[in-house]
């Protein structure tokens, strides 16, 4: 078990941790999501013990390991960049931290087979990496990571400097090849979607700050606030400003969108409202629904998708529908949103209540 | 990988810090000490105050040799810095010749420093040297050992010459690390060679070239060896820097007082000027 | 803008090229319209930002001519096409201002002053840059930089295309999103002639109005999203777009039904007789539906990621993924059934037309 208990890490006059306490469990999948500079290098440079907090401690299984250097932990790191021994064969690369912790040979031989099974590198032993595919490259580094067996495994967007369909193929499978070890693993990403699809638990990150962690759909679906809510979201949440009044908040144009009944008993003021850009939809969901009419901006089309940008007041939203809409810009429709789904934020951007989501 | 955390490499440091002491700080203070002082035989001394301070500052011969010693660095900064970045301009970014020119570039750089001079001593001889001998028969009339002139130039000549290559090394990695992309942008954006030069490659290549002036600020203004071996400080004084006129002071007439106050004097500039150096180029950088 | 064509180009690395293996490019002849929206769209090493640079000039290809409006510019030099480019890594004059910068290309053409201040105002309102224009470019965001690389092409009214290799790649999702937007509607507004490299689907498909999918050195098709999402030439298209991509599955077809294991299923139509080859049968996951009939399967596992829910489970021995809604149950007696509009069927990796 990791534990860093309040934790801050300042460097120079800038804050690049501030006060950040999680506790990970051995055999888990934790995912950092945040955007760029939002501290997922800093922690986990922190988690491996390469940085020392400037306040804070960090505990492993029970045993305080603040400024323990990363030699001494049983650490393994994957980098966005392809990080291997360019002059040995990938058959050595993968024996190497085995090597260093002198492993008799037959052992070191198997676990190498192993590990190359594993990540389908048996082909390539005997090439070096520089001669592999990118995909091949980080496949490398990850078998070395899964030899030597360490209690930590710490991979810093391993997947960013790969092709879309080679992302897809190990995303899938990494969370398997770890799951069987023990190994705490954690994993930085900036994108919502790869978070998702790793599932495990998400810990999201913003300016140096945890703002949530749980269980990744939990997160997702019921994030604690509006920081949390927009750095999980891709495509971006759609927002907007409005008035509460009674039972309902104040839409301009008429139609108001109901309280959602356990909200019913907050106080009259502005809330920020937000929703998951397929919570907006061109058919009516629900007989509660609430249409809307706004103006198209532009439409994206993925071929089993559209996403259509709408203008509404002064914000801008993002309509995600199946199949292939076409529509002019600057054509006014109806839209439909979905009062079941909406999230209620309060002026500080807390969450007004735990958002009643469907469940799954 | 920085920043790891292991007391044991306190150890790993602690011949360097002896080193150090020895090297700098003991003998500085005894430096320090005889500046103050009067000085006799027996080992008898009398302490002065900053009289040999105002002594050395207000004399002749310390202006014109502090003088010929920043006419000097000037020059070379000039020459070099310049040429370095030219020749590097011109050297191949990628292919075989890459390694030729490197090597090319290096050599000077190992040849120790009085064999350098020695070299130039020979070359420059105005019968048989051949630098001497080729400049004499183009019609010139030079000779180093007696006219001021040539032992100037032959000093600088031989300076550049020497160190030139260091300017260029450095430059030449700071433009190395210029991406392709950048160079392609400018094609399309139809900047001319110069454009290129102005806006693109002295951008990226100020970081080393601030280290490069200031290398060749420190050893230029402590240069001692090569001129010394070369002409001696002469013809007369013309070639006389600071360090050479220090080591006059001290060992020629034996001066202590005089030479240590002048060591000092010239040490607390050095640092000066370089600290001035690193500030202004840095700064320039902060600001963009 | 201009049309450009691409007439039969190949292009190999080395100097000797013998069979096709060498040819890093090894044929495209393709014309892209004057004002269209393209990508090119593939997997690293599939020659699509090979093909890139030989239109703008970067590259000369080893065969072939390149035309502009007609006008062969295969031997001109990248300033003299009169093309913009945007790369991967933002290409900032980091020493000069934001106005500087975009007017840089200008002053470069000896373009008087008036004129370009006139058009550098103009395309700092354009890219949303108008309140940092006396700022240094130096200290600015990966997505500014990036814009102002994109205002450099903007600037000049009179570029050929405007060439974009995998812009976004150091962008952080959320402004991914605001970028794209803002490309396609300057696109909608001014009409550029834009080609896009990418190996990411959504950029590709979202951006452009024809996405040429790239495979191997070869286009393998050209198409509109739709048409590639739902009637892939190639199992590689199939496999390349969409995520999941397409389930591809061996069968043997008899008339209007194709044989799987113990199943039969039902084809919108039937072959042309007499194909031959390894006869594949493609369905993409949103194709599939999961309820309470059709043919059984076994769930191996369920992917929630927010929106809908991707099931795997295993049919006939082979793995297949089925998307399910985000409000959708999956039954306890798991059944899948094919929507024969997403039916499609392959010969030696080929698709087939199916008549009536």
């Amino acid at each position: 078990m990791l534990e860093l208990r309040n934790v801050t890490k300042t460097i120079g006059a800038t804050e690049h941790i501030r006060d950040v306490s999680l506790t990970l469990q051995h055999g888990s999948l934790n995912v950092l999501l945040g955007p760029t500079l939002s501290g997922k290098t800093s922690l986990m440079r922190l988690m491996a013990g390469l940085d020392v907090p400037t306040s804070g401690s960090v505990w492993f299984d029970g045993k305080d390991v603040t400024g323990i250097p990363v030699q001494k932990r049983n650490v393994a790191m994957v980098y966005q960049q392809f990080i291997n021994y360019p002059a040995m064969t990938v058959y050595e690369n993968i024996a190497s931290p085995l090597r260093v912790a002198g492993t008799e040979r037959a052992k070191i031989d198997k676990e190498v087979r192993n590990a190359a099974a594993l990540l389908k590198l048996t082909p390539f032993l005997d090439r070096t990496p520089l001669s592999l595919s990118g995909g091949q490259q980080q496949r490398t580094a990850l078998a070395r990571a899964i030899v030597k067996n360490a209690s930590l495994v710490l991979l810093d967007e391993p997947l960013a400097n790969l092709d879309y369909k080679l992302r897809e193929e190990l995303r899938a499978e990494l969370p398997k090849i770890f799951a069987a070890t023990g190994t705490i693993f954690v994993y930085a990403t900036t994108e919502p979607h790869e978070a998702l699809l790793l599932g495990g638990n998400t810990a999201t990150l913003s300016e140096g700050r945890i703002t949530q962690f749980g269980p990744t759909i939990d997160v997702f679906r019921r994030p604690n606030d509006l920081v949390t809510a927009k750095t999980f979201a891709d495509p971006p949440l759609n927002t907007i400003v409005l008035k509460k009044s009674g039972s309902s908040f104040l839409l301009d144009g008429g139609v108001n969108l109901p309280v959602p009944a356990e909200l019913a008993g907050i106080a009259d003021t502005s809330y920020t409202i937000g929703f998951q850009p397929h919570h907006l939809s061109l058919a009516r969901p629900s007989p509660s629904a609430v249409p809307v009419r706004a103006k198209v901006s532009v439409t994206e089309i993925t071929g089993s998708e559209s996403f259509v940008h709408l203008d509404f007041a002064d914000v801008r939203w993002v309509m995600l529908e199946h199949g292939i809409l076409v529509f002019e810009p600057d054509q006014t429709i109806e839209v439909f949103i979905d009062p079941r789904h909406i999230m209620v934020f309060d002026a500080n951007g807390r969450s007004a209540a735990p958002p009643q989501m469907l469940a799954a | 990988m920085d920043k790891t955390w292991n007391n044991k490499a306190w150890f790993m440091v602690l011949p360097v810090l002896v080193l150090v002491a020895f090297n700098a700080i003991i003998p500085l203070m005894t430096v320090v000490n005889y500046s103050v002082q009067e000085t006799f035989g027996n080992n008898l001394f009398f302490f002065e105050g900053v009289k040999w301070f105002q002594e050395v500052l207000n004399s002749p011969r310390f202006h014109s040799s502090l003088l010929r010693q920043f006419a000097f660095t000037g020059l070379i900064l000039l020459i070099e810095v310049p040429l370095g970045v030219a020749v590097a301009l011109a050297m191949p970014r990628s292919g075989p010749w890459v390694a030729v020119c490197l090597v090319l570039m290096s050599l000077p750089l190992l040849i120790p420093w009085n064999v350098v001079g020695a070299m130039w001593n020979i070359f420059a001889l105005p019968d048989i040297g051949l630098l001497g001998y080729v400049i004499n028969a183009m019609g010139i009339s030079y000779n180093f050992t007696s006219q001021p002139l040539s032992a100037w130039f032959t000093v600088v000549l031989m300076d550049v010459w020497h160190w030139t290559s260091l300017v260029v090394l450095l430059a030449y990695a700071g433009l190395v690390s210029i991406p392709d992309a950048y160079y392609q942008a400018a094609k399309i954006d139809g900047a001319s060679r110069w454009s290129v030069f102005r806006f693109i490659q002295l951008p990226k290549m100020k970081r080393v070239l601030t280290i490069a002036v200031l290398l060749r600020f420190m050893d230029s203004f402590m240069v001692y060896t090569e001129p010394f071996v070369l002409t001696g400080g002469g013809p007369g004084n013309a070639t006389t820097f600071l360090s050479i006129d220090l080591v006059k002071a001290a060992l020629g007439e034996f001066n202590l007082g005089i030479a240590a106050a002048m060591s000092i004097i010239y040490f607390l500039m050095t640092l000066l000027v370089s600290w001035l150096f690193y500030t202004l180029m840095t700064q320039s950088e902060a600001e963009g | 803008m201009a049309r450009i064509d691409c007439n039969h180009i190949r292009h190999a690395y080395g100097p000797h090229p013998k069979s096709d293996k060498d040819y890093a490019l090894k044929e495209v002849h393709h014309a892209f319209e004057d004002g269209g929206a393209y990508a090119l769209l593939g997997p690293s090493g599939c020659g699509k930002t090979t093909l890139l640079n030989i239109i703008s000039g970067l590259l000369y290809p080893s065969h072939g001519e390149l035309l502009f409006d007609g006008k062969d510019v295969t031997n001109l030099s990248t300033q003299e096409r009169n093309i913009a480019q945007v790369f991967q890594f933002p290409v900032i004059y980091d020493t000069m201002t934001v106005y500087d910068n975009l007017a840089f290309p200008l002053r470069n053409r000896g373009v008087p002053e008036p004129d370009v201040d006139r058009k550098v105002r103009e395309t700092l309102d354009m890219t949303g840059l108008a309140d940092m224009a006396k700022r240094k470019a130096r200290g600015l965001t990966a997505d500014q930089k990036q814009k102002i690389s994109l205002g450099r092409g903007l600037v000049r009214s009179d570029v050929n295309a405007i060439l974009f290799d995998e812009p976004l790649t150091v962008i952080d999702p959320h402004m991914k999103w605001v970028l794209r937007s803002q490309l396609k509607q300057l696109h909608r507004r001014f009409g550029f002639t834009m080609v896009y490299v990418t190996h990411d689907q959504t950029e590709a498909l979202t951006f452009a109005e024809n996405v040429v999918v790239m495979y191997e050195g070869e286009i393998v098709q050209i198409g509109s999203p739709a048409e590639l999402f739902e009637r892939p030439k190639h199992t590689f298209v199939g496999y390349f777009i969409g995520s999941p991509g397409m389930n591809v599955m061996p069968v043997a077809v008899e008339g209007r039904s194709a044989r799987l294991g113990s199943q039969t299923i039902e084809l919108p139509g039937a072959p042309k007789p007499g194909i031959t080859g390894a006869i594949e049968l493609g369905i993409r996951p949103e194709y599939v539906r999961l309820g309470a009939s059709g043919m059984p399967v076994s769930i191996r596992k369920v992917e929630d990621i927010g929106r809908h829910k991707v099931v795997r489970a295993s049919f006939e021995g082979r793995d297949i993924a089925a998307i399910v809604g985000e409000d959708e149950d999956i039954p306890a007696d798991p059944k899948i059934a094919f929507d024969p509009a997403g039916i499609n069927l392959y010969a030696d990796s080929w698709r087939v037309e199916m008549g009536g």
